[in-house]
């Protein structure tokens, strides 16, 4: 900083801190009441230290065995379904966009514009705009409560195509002319090359489309109605019926806590690629 | 731009986009065309016969004063959703940008809401706030506020922008503090030089030359307000009390699947169609201009 001004430098730990705990409050107070009995958290104002029942409730809720008024499906599978189809959006996204994007790139053909702006238009076209007559195809082809339902319409990606594109256009052509004179042909080109170029960007693309999987809820609430198909997303959801003391909060919030574990984990672990990956997809 | 040196082959090209072309080909454009239609189509309530009505669906949708009051709604909470984000993860970036030591602990903690599903946090936030059991409630109604979402909309309409906006923080916070260090620290020290105190230096260097993330961040947050709230909405108040905090989003689902009104749901999807590419639109002709910039 240009001068030093001890106040003010204090003043912005304040408000950092206060920021901080404002953003974490809630995840502590979910927390807690995963680790207190159901009895607890309805004799309001339920404690703000963390109970003994931690190990009772988590285990509970992964197999399902909750008395409450909503939902009780075990846990336990609906992080499965969740993991299967979080793994198959993100891998499968960046596969088909890398392939496209070196096809739009790499290639002269015709109607090479007409494809690009026909992924472009997907953008204009999100889930929550055409999800009647998207849930009729989906159920025509009978992929209803199927992991093909859950992930296969959520596949394609305008956002993923373009910054693969980006990135090949900024890859010097001289390793193309170099690949070529050692007679490599385009798929060889495509492995050995570009593949190992794109790592960044795939562990950038990676993050956010692992989270984007993960958080799915309007999509999964349609074309799921079997409890061994939902993700936990949805499952939390179910879980909550009826008056606020018919649930079971301890075991909801317990459900919450592991909901939130695997897309915070791929955050934090990854937190270098995701923050570059967010700044420059969306630019 | 263009490669200069190209590949040739006349299949290829076209193998390598089949998996993307059939996916958007089915599950994109054939239904956007389906809301099309089915929006100048009306079904009778069994789906045994169907007719043309022409613009009807559309005249019926703007008559309808539960459908204005979900614009309303919806303008409301974007404005409240993208205003209250953009100033507070602006005003956290600022300081974030000021201090020295802790930066990365401080990012580490704030960007944690990203991570979590909108549907989560109405949940946590659902919880905290309910009436009878809720932590934050209780504490209100000890200092003599009597909170209940259930039966106040105003409340309600509360509940789902504070949850809307704890989840947006992060995102906008990243942008924020990129944008700042991208800001010359040159420019910084020349106007302290001239005098300039750091409020004053805020307002006349960082704030305009923030001006294209603020307005990148304002379309992107007005996208997430319409769009991804959904589950913010469906978690914690489900359109209600009534239909006070049902938005265009939570409606057209409410008709389509719950209502079974498939022309009506359709014409909306319409609607919300040419309110995304007014949005995509707006936003890549901003693109195009910070190229110049």
């Amino acid at each position: 900083m240009v001068e030093r001004r001890p106040t003010l430098g204090i003043l912005a730990h304040v408000v950092l801190i206060l920021g901080v705990i404002i953003v974490a409050f809630p995840l502590y107070v979910t927390f807690v009441a995963s680790t207190q009995t159901a009895q607890d958290i309805v004799n309001a104002p339920m404690s703000l230290l963390p109970g003994s029942h931690l190990v009772e409730n988590y285990t509970a809720a992964i197999q399902g065995r909750s008395s409450g008024a909503g939902s009780t499906a075990p846990v336990g599978r609906m992080m499965f379904v969740s993991l299967v189809s979080a793994l198959v959006i993100a891998i499968g996204k960046i596969a088909i966009s890398l392939l496209s994007a070196f096809a739009i790139v790499y290639f002269r053909f015709r109607f090479r514009m007409v494809a690009f702006w026909a992924i472009f238009m997907t953008l204009m076209l999100p889930v929550e705009v055409r999800i009647s007559p998207t849930y009729k195809v989906v159920a025509d082809l009978g992929m209803l409560n199927t992991f093909a339902g859950l992930t296969v319409p959520l596949i394609a990606s305008a956002t993923a195509t373009f910054l693969f594109r980006q990135f090949f256009l900024t890859v010097p052509d001289e390793l193309l002319e170099a690949a070529r004179i050692d007679g490599a042909g385009p798929m060889r080109f495509f492995k050995d090359m570009l593949l190992p170029l794109s790592r960044t960007s795939m562990a950038a693309l990676f993050v956010i489309q692992f989270i984007y999987g993960w958080n799915q809820y309007l999509w999964p609430l349609l074309v799921t109605t079997d409890e061994s198909m939902y993700p936990v997303v949805i499952g939390i959801k179910r879980m909550i019926a009826g008056g606020e003391a018919a649930n079971e909060w301890n075991l909801v919030m317990a459900t919450a806590v592991l909901a939130m574990i695997p897309p915070a984990l791929v955050v934090m672990l990854m937190q270098k690629w995701f923050v570059k990956g967010l700044v420059d997809t969306e630019k | 731009m263009e490669k200069r040196v190209v590949f040739r082959s006349a299949w290829l090209p076209w193998a390598l986009l089949a998996p993307q072309i059939v996916i958007i080909t089915v599950f994109f454009f054939w239904p956007a065309a389906q809301a099309l239609l089915q929006s100048l189509q009306q079904a009778d309530a069994f789906g045994t016969s169907v007719e043309w009505v022409g613009l009807d669906n559309f005249r019926a949708l703007f008559d309808d004063p539960s459908y204005l009051a979900s614009f309303k709604t919806t303008a409301i909470f974007s404005v409240l959703v993208a205003g209250l984000g953009i100033a507070l993860s602006l005003m956290l970036a600022v300081f974030a940008d000021r201090i020295v030591k802790g930066t990365t602990l401080y990012r580490t903690l704030l960007i944690w809401p990203y991570a979590v599903a909108p549907a989560v946090a109405g949940v946590l936030w659902l919880f905290l706030f309910a009436p009878s059991i809720g932590i934050v409630s209780y504490g209100l109604q000890a200092i003599g506020f009597a909170w209940n979402h259930l039966l106040d909309s105003d409340h309600a309409m509360a509940l789902i922008v504070v949850a809307a906006v704890w989840k947006q923080i992060s995102y906008n916070f990243l942008f924020f503090v990129a944008g700042l260090q991208s800001i010359p620290k040159s420019l910084i020290e020349a106007a302290a030089i001239d005098g300039a105190r750091p409020w004053r230096r805020f307002w006349t260097i960082q704030f305009p030359l923030l001006s294209p993330t603020t307005f990148f961040l304002l379309v992107i947050n007005v996208v997430y307000a319409f769009f991804e709230t959904f589950a913010i909405v469906d978690a914690s108040t489900q359109g209600g009390p009534g239909r006070d905090t049902a938005i265009l989003v939570y409606k057209v689902y409410y008709d389509g699947f719950k209502a079974m009104d498939l022309g009506g749901s359709a014409a909306q999807s319409v609607v919300l169609m040419f309110i995304v590419v007014a949005l995509t639109v707006i936003q890549f002709r901003f693109v195009e201009k910070k190229v110049n910039y």
